[in-house]
């Protein structure tokens, strides 16, 4: 599947949400646990050779389970093939602990969860859809989901 | 550089939602002649398929970093998606209306994550203020949050998704709080529509986990005493318990000990924990004579 690596790896340079030296172990049999700079950056997680520019490679964030495996690692699978686990060792627990958080939050699927929920519920307190104001009430993408309390179309 | 293709595949296909989907003619790298293709627009992701069938997206383009912007061309409803790093390619594309081109341009300039962490930023912090007004919160933190509030609104309308011109630093949202949430844990929607495993300590991204009874940000299921939106709890002459004193030298409670008046004795957790149970004590009797 092609896709568009110089811009990936731009975007592996920006800024990160959180960035640590972690050992890590890929999910084939026989792969053992390296020392990698991890980045995390909206929803992917990039993984370079400490002190190399270009990264060794990228997981895009989207439907993965993330597990703690012990005290100090933590695991991330996809849910097409769960099996197939990438490890993470850190240093401390607390460390692991906000890996696995910061994880969780970063992906697309997270985030639209959570502003549909905001958006239930500021509706709910208010009588008002938040989205109006900024033109975005009817993207499909912050639809509410069937087994929520639908919201009133808005005003043509 | 690597990248977990099969999985990145199983998304385009899997069951969430895509945010648009629809043929759109694109530009090809080594064969320049425009393709139909079937894509489909998911998160910050747009994956082509050659057929609307096809199990397998032939490709996608990561939108983040993006700008969508019209183009001259001699195809009609064209446009192109370009980035702002060297020898970054330049995505002509091409809907098959006029409405069509419109709607593509709007969803593609929006995809990016940091447009849609910007949207629920602000409505996290729309939520937090309301509970602090009915809480009663007054103080100088207020004026600050709302010319912070505007500036954020204003990005909001924005149209490009580039990150640089939108987003607000994370650090300034965490003062205006009154203490009582912290904006880097989102509270957990609860959705009973989706079916998981609950295993030990998993998570799966995306996917609701159940609520827990207490959420950092003071949201909760059911209508707390104080804030009822349809009013019911708001009797007359009701107003919440006042908020516990700062603590200040030669208040109230003389515990005639060992501690000086200031503070109590902080080495001792349990003296503590005590010491301010006798305060809540005595604070809830005030507030009950006082209804």
């Amino acid at each position: 599947m092609r896709f568009n690596e110089k811009e990936l790896v731009s975007l592996s340079r920006q800024p990160s949400e959180r960035a640590a030296e972690l050992g890590m172990r890929g999910p084939k049999k026989g792969d053992v646990v390296k020392k990698r700079l991890v980045k995390l950056i909206v929803n992917f997680l990039f993984y370079f050779r400490t002190d190399e520019e270009e990264p060794l490679g990228a997981l895009l964030l989207e439907q993965c389970r993330v597990e703690r495996e012990d005290d100090l690692a933590f695991s991330i699978a996809f849910l097409d093939e769960a099996e197939r686990k990438y490890l993470f060792e850190c240093d401390t627990q607390e460390q692991c602990i906000d890996w696995i958080d910061s994880i969780i939050k970063a992906s697309y699927e997270f985030m639209r969860k959570n502003l549909i929920f905001y958006r239930t519920e500021i509706h709910r307190l208010t009588g008002k859809d938040p989205l109006e104001q900024y033109g975005i009430s009817d993207e499909t993408r912050f639809q509410v989901n069937s087994g929520l309390p639908p919201l009133p179309a808005p005003p043509t | 550089m690597k990248l977990n293709e099969r999985s990145v595949a199983h998304y385009a296909t899997c069951d969430s939602p895509p945010d648009k989907t629809g043929f759109l003619f694109k530009k090809g790298e080594r064969n320049t002649a425009y393709h139909r293709r079937w894509c489909v627009l998911k998160g910050n992701m747009l994956f082509y398929f050659e057929e609307r069938e096809s199990k397998e997206p032939i490709g996608v383009i990561v939108l983040e970093g993006c700008t969508v912007e019209l183009c001259e061309s001699a195809e009609e409803f064209a446009f192109a998606i370009k980035f702002d790093c060297a020898r970054a390619r330049v995505y002509k594309m091409a809907a098959e209306s006029q409405a069509g081109m419109e709607s593509w341009v709007k969803a593609l300039s929006r995809a990016s994550f940091d447009y849609m962490r910007l949207v629920v930023r602000e409505l996290e912090k729309q939520l937090e203020d309301l509970q602090e007004g009915a809480r009663g919160a007054h103080g100088k933190s207020r004026s600050f949050r709302k010319s912070h509030h505007q500036h954020q609104q204003q990005q909001l309308g924005a149209s490009s998704s580039r990150p640089k011109s939108a987003v607000p630093t994370g650090g300034a949202l965490t003062v205006s709080s009154a203490g009582t949430s912290t904006p880097a844990a989102a509270p957990v929607p609860c959705q009973p529509e989706e079916a998981h495993p609950q295993t030990g300590h998993a998570k799966e991204n995306g996917v609701a986990w159940s609520k827990p009874s207490a959420l950092t940000n003071g949201v909760s299921e059911t209508p707390g005493v104080v804030w009822d939106a349809d009013g019911g709890a708001r009797g007359e002459g009701f107003r919440p318990p006042p908020v516990p004193p700062r603590r200040r030298g030669g208040s109230g409670s003389a515990q005639g000990s060992l501690e000086s008046p200031f503070s109590p004795e902080t080495s001792c957790f349990s003296k503590l924990h005590d010491w301010y149970g006798k305060e809540v004590a005595e604070l809830r009797i005030e507030w009950l004579q006082s209804q």
